[in-house]
């Protein structure tokens, strides 16, 4: 008897310490691949790790990450939000057009984030309340909101060489741009939220069991309207963050594709596709991947064409890990 | 049956596993277990989860080679180990939990699948469906060759599978816990077609945690506890006190635990429900349920406990009835409202309804209290989540290693009372425990026995949905029997009179209005 309690603990904490170390290498996952690109991008052209450049890369990557942390929120409860980049251009549109306005001018970045949250909350209503699948509703406002965005200029470019809260987009904090301090704010608060609130348990929770948490008494629907307003608050800022470092929007071309570079930010970083399992560190990672990506090709003198298949290769495989993982996870 | 038995006892068996030993490492999986099957007898395989059931199964269908010194004989002559498919051309064929069909292909298709007949190097679709339906009609069965497997229920599939079995000639076939997830007619129906395996000479060897199955089924029963061989026992030595006693290895005469005084006239109403429908199944449903009362739902599979409790709780919308709660009217819209207000209940279906497998023990166990326990600000009280989980898990002797280990790292006992624990931890007035032992070993369940008993003590009133009759017995006070989407009877025990099984089957089944 004793014997066999021994054994089992022995057992329980073997399986212990290798769940342990297989969480830690989903966190870690991609670190490793990171530091791999980067070694390899300084090998083919010594410029790369160069403060400049280094500079250059997270501010790039730094608009990517403040979606991909949003779509962090929404993944991790199974879902996904395919109208980020949408609603980033018609949130970068208001922000120039409410920073024309005479002495009212920074509160273009206020309204940006609201029309951001207000989108996304309508997402987050139509899946949490009508219950409409998550992909068919932001499928459709991913096309309506893009509407909207080129609506609010007349189809035009919204110019503002004077813009009040440039310095987001192009001034720096102790030599920190301020899109990088956004970046990482939104990156610590996430985490807050995730890993230390009642409200990010829950989170994780709809994601693992959706049907488990209701009967648990977790209010499901408030949770996914919750993770939709996320997701839009975060795009809105996403545009107010692009318009300040554009001087302008257009709403046509801004955020194009945008949810897609956010959607594998998120898979790079380890978050499971079908929810509950995952980290907003993972996310991080994920997002300089994909910026650290970038800037090597280039300055690899990689021609764009190329780009684009590499950078596209790069979210299959991710998704291939992802797939590896579940397995590898699976229980009986 | 036991006669036929008998004579085969004569003869030489069909399968001899002798001196199996089996470990990994430095554990010990199987330790000199021996076992012998005739031709058509059925070997029931009994004992606790973890007690080697599956790995000498997994030995015997060749997935694990047995450690030197063991062997397996086949109609006397030694044959291989470790070898999957040696031993399924050998006869021995394994129909696991988890069925292993193609649901978008026919019936015959999924017969035949990995070895289909061939002319030309090209299936043979006449052959196949030809022979297919042959062996349909040795089993006896309703569905056809061409059907479609997605069309087929669980039950079917499984009958699918032992078609499959016998399309290989296989001689010996082993069924894992085939029942689980049938409907008792279903069940009925694969037991017809055991005895029909049994007439044609097949082995079966049946591993099953049901006694009542076992009873209905078995010509032997061979136990094993703690990786080892206990016992055989025969048909008419079968007794579920000396089957109990030989799994967990002493002696359970207080296996049912009811040590809580029976309520009654005049113990308090905790839950009153009164003319509860659904609009689908369930018709105007009523009953009072006492304090420190266990009640316990009884009724066939499909009968609408299940819905029932769940219309209880607010997880699904009802079309009409009402609830009073210590005597005072409550509106309950959703499990939130119903957790607020008192009543608790605990899923049957662990893994889809009831577990976070990927979170900690900890986060499942505080998972209903954790808006309760938090923070300033909405932030987690991780120490009060631990210092519950740490107390649950010595209160209720839940095995791990740590409260952090993940709730799908557990085994089904222990998954079973993470939720009880949760359960608890939103201090009930009323719970409702749904099949609260189902899949889960003999030792946890006299422990959940136990923690029915001591719930019932401090004057919680329970509602236990179980289709174990023998339980139903053992545990509660008072039976409410359901037939079609209504209570159909009530039986209570009199004056030295325990519950009647008979009384119950008779109320479930509507035999007593023929």
């Amino acid at each position: 008897m004793t014997d066999k309690a021994t054994e089992i603990s022995a057992g329980g904490q073997a399986t212990g310490t290798s769940r342990r170390l297989r969480t830690a290498f989903a966190a870690l996952g991609m670190l490793p691949v990171l530091i791999l690109l980067a070694a390899g991008f300084q090998f083919m052209n010594p410029r790369f790790l160069t403060e400049t450049n280094l500079l250059i890369v997270t501010q790039q990557s730094s608009i990517n990450i403040v979606l991909a942390a949003g779509m962090t929120f929404v993944i991790l409860t199974g879902g996904i939000d395919l109208s980020v980049g949408a609603i980033l251009a018609a949130s970068a549109m208001v922000a120039v057009m409410v920073s024309l306005v005479p002495d009212w001018g920074l509160l273009g970045v206020p309204a940006a984030i609201l029309v951001g949250l207000g989108f996304g909350l309508i997402n987050g209503l139509l899946i949490a309340y009508i219950k409409l699948p998550p992909f068919i509703v932001t499928l459709g406002s991913l096309t309506a909101v893009r509407g909207v965005a080129r609506l609010l200029g007349q189809d035009t470019t919204v110019f503002n060489s004077d813009l009040p809260f440039d310095f987001i987009g192009n001034g720096s904090l102790f030599g920190i741009p301020w899109l990088v301090i956004i970046a990482l704010s939104v990156v610590v608060l996430s985490w807050l939220v995730l890993k230390r609130t009642v409200l990010g348990t829950w989170i994780y929770a709809v994601g693992g069991n959706a049907e488990a948490a209701r009967l648990t008494g977790i209010k499901v629907p408030l949770v996914l309207l919750f993770v939709y307003g996320v997701s839009g608050m975060l795009a809105g800022l996403g545009g107010a963050m692009s318009a300040a470092r554009l001087y302008a929007a257009n709403g046509l071309q801004l955020g194009q594709s945008y949810e897609l570079d956010a959607i594998a930010a998120v898979i790079l970083g380890g978050t499971s596709f079908v929810g509950g399992v995952g980290s907003i560190w993972g996310t991080l990672i994920g997002g300089l991947i994909i910026a650290v990506l970038s800037n090597g090709l280039i300055l690899a003198g990689v021609s764009d064409i190329w780009q684009y298949i590499i950078k596209g290769l790069v979210i299959i495989v991710a998704v291939a890990l992802d797939r590896y993982r579940l397995q590898a996870g699976a229980r009986t | 049956m036991s006669a036929a038995a008998k004579v085969e006892t004569t003869r030489q068996p069909v399968l001899e596993m002798r001196h199996i030993s089996k470990t990994f490492g430095a554990i010990r999986a199987l330790q000199d277990v021996s076992l012998s099957v005739h031709a058509g007898e059925l070997h029931a395989l009994m004992g606790e989860n973890g007690a080697g059931k599956s790995t000498l199964m997994k030995v015997l269908s060749g997935a694990y080679r047995p450690d030197p010194g063991g062997e397996i004989l086949i109609d006397g002559m030694p044959a291989a180990t470790g070898d999957p498919i040696k031993a399924r051309a050998s006869g021995v064929a394994v129909i696991y939990q988890e069925l292993s069909l193609a649901p978008n292909l026919t019936v015959a298709q999924n017969i035949f699948l990995g070895n289909e007949p061939r002319r030309f190097g090209i299936v043979d679709r006449d052959q196949c469906t030809r022979r297919a339906r042959e062996i349909i009609a040795r089993l006896g069965v309703s569905f056809s060759a061409r059907d479609m497997v997605s069309s087929l229920s669980l039950g079917e599939r499984q009958l699918v599978e032992i078609a499959r079995a016998l399309s290989t000639n296989a001689r010996i076939i082993v069924m894992d816990e085939p029942t689980t997830s049938l409907t008792s007619r279903e069940t009925d129906r694969l037991f017809e077609v055991i005895a029909t395996l049994k007439s044609q000479g097949i082995a079966i060897i049946y591993i099953s945690h049901r006694m009542e199955e076992v009873y209905q089924l078995a010509d032997r029963v061979s136990v094993l506890r703690d990786s080892g061989y206990v016992g055989t026992l025969e048909r008419a030595e079968l007794s579920a006190s000396r089957l109990v006693s030989m799994m967990v290895g002493r002696d359970l005469s207080a296996f049912y635990k009811k040590d809580h005084r029976p309520p009654d006239e005049k113990r308090a109403v905790a839950l009153s429900v009164r003319g509860m429908s659904d609009g689908r199944l369930l018709k105007n449903c009523s009953f009072d349920l006492h304090k420190g009362e266990v009640l316990a739902l009884a009724g066939l599979v499909g009968s609408g406990r299940t819905e029932l409790a769940r219309l209880i709780f607010g997880a699904d919308r009802r079309t009409s009835g009402t609830l009073e709660l210590d005597g005072k009217p409550v509106t309950i819209g959703s499990p939130r409202e119903a957790l607020d207000a008192g009543i608790a209940y605990l899923t049957e279906d662990r893994k889809e309804l009831g577990l976070f497998l990927d979170m900690s023990i900890s986060d499942n166990i505080s998972m209903g209290v954790l808006a309760r326990d938090s923070r300033a600000g909405g932030l987690r009280d991780f120490a009060a989540a631990e210092g519950r989980a740490s107390k649950a898990v010595a209160d209720l002797s839940i095995r791990t290693s740590s409260v952090q280990a993940n709730a799908g790292s557990l085994s089904g006992g222990n998954q079973q009372k993470v939720l009880l624990a949760r359960l608890l931890e939103t201090e009930p007035k009323v719970v409702i425990l749904d099949e609260p032992t189902r899949g889960v070993d003999v030792g946890a369940k006299s422990e959940i026995y136990r923690l029915i008993d001591n719930l019932a003590k401090q004057g919680i009133a329970i509602l236990m949905i179980s289709s174990e009759l023998p339980e139903v017995i053992g545990v509660a006070d008072r039976v409410l029997v359901m037939r079609d989407g209504t209570i159909s009877g009530e039986v209570t025990a009199s004056e030295g009179q325990p519950l009647s099984q008979e009384k119950i089957m008779e109320l479930a089944t509507g035999a007593a209005q023929q």
